[in-house]
């Protein structure tokens, strides 16, 4: 929780601290990638990697070191510095959405970590139409589902 | 073995960032997406502070000749923008609204939902095999 002077006017809910600081650590994270091994911290793709769906990157044994660094790291936060749970949909909802991520990062050649962070940051022209639509998209899918949500 | 670790490293890292920010917390990603609704600004903070590392690693990259542990730097050099990107970015978009959860915050909620985890990656690997059975070339 953090205290009640560092919340942000206005938004009650947000923890602002709490996200610069995880920014900040998902920033080291993607810069020991690049500056170590040379490559982009891109989950998705480091994911297709991993299951040997994709051809290209880094090789298989440090694609699946650094996917089992994400609970590893998410376990340590939880276990040190009390981060919480969650609430999760159900499960057809999960594995739906689950499918459409799956296919769209693959299609549109990554997600939030390889173009968000990643190429935002390199100033890739890719990167920033692919953020900028997958936040719209995010957006208008929420707007539409809490309309379906009421009228329902 | 060294690279091995550095992977590791880096992604416990990443995983750490992504639990201390919430974002393997569906409901403040969902927050964020809400911006009709009750917005919640978080993500804008874990993105920024992630894209400000990152934009001061770039220019050291650029200054390198080589990464530390590794012969060259292997980075994406596509240009154009097509289709495919726009297409695959709205998809993905539509099911992080719908779930709340993109690929890492999926991996790094192992540790702290893996019922709901599991079945969210089993998605994501599902995609991706359609993918790779019907699009890729």
């Amino acid at each position: 929780m953090t205290p009640a002077h560092l919340a942000l006017p206005g938004f009650p809910g947000a923890d602002p601290v709490a996200g610069l600081i995880g920014g900040l650590l998902i920033g080291l994270g993607a810069a020991i990638m690049l500056l170590g091994l040379g490559r982009i911290a891109g989950v998705s793709g480091i994911a297709a990697r991993a299951l040997g769906l994709s051809t290209q990157g880094m090789g298989r044994l440090l694609a699946l070191a650094f996917l089992a660094g994400l609970p590893l790291g998410a376990w340590l936060a939880f276990d040190l510095a009390g981060a919480g749970q969650g609430v999760f949909p159900e499960s057809g909802v999960l594995l739906g959405a689950g499918l459409l991520v799956g296919f769209g990062t693959r299609l549109g050649s990554g997600c939030t970590s390889g173009h968000g962070v990643c190429g935002m940051s390199r100033l890739s022209a890719r990167s920033i139409v692919a953020t900028l639509t997958f936040i719209a998209a995010g957006v208008a899918t929420v707007a539409v589902m809490n309309m379906m949500g009421n009228a329902a | 073995m060294r690279n091995i670790l550095v992977s590791l490293v880096s992604g416990t890292l990443f995983g750490a960032g992504l639990a201390v920010s919430g974002m393997t917390n569906p409901l403040r990603v969902r927050g964020f997406l809400d911006l009709f609704g009750t917005w919640d600004p978080t993500l804008v903070f874990v993105m920024g502070g992630a894209v400000l590392v990152m934009a001061v690693i770039w220019q050291v990259q650029r200054r390198m000749v080589a990464p530390f542990f590794a012969d060259a730097f292997a980075l994406p050099t596509a240009k154009d923008l097509d289709w495919r990107l726009i297409l695959g970015a709205a998809l993905f978009g539509i099911g992080w609204g719908v779930a709340g959860l993109c690929p890492g915050p999926g991996f790094a909620a192992l540790a702290l939902a893996p019922a709901q985890a599991i079945i969210f990656l089993a998605g994501l690997f599902g995609g991706m095999v359609l993918f790779r059975l019907t699009m890729d070339n």
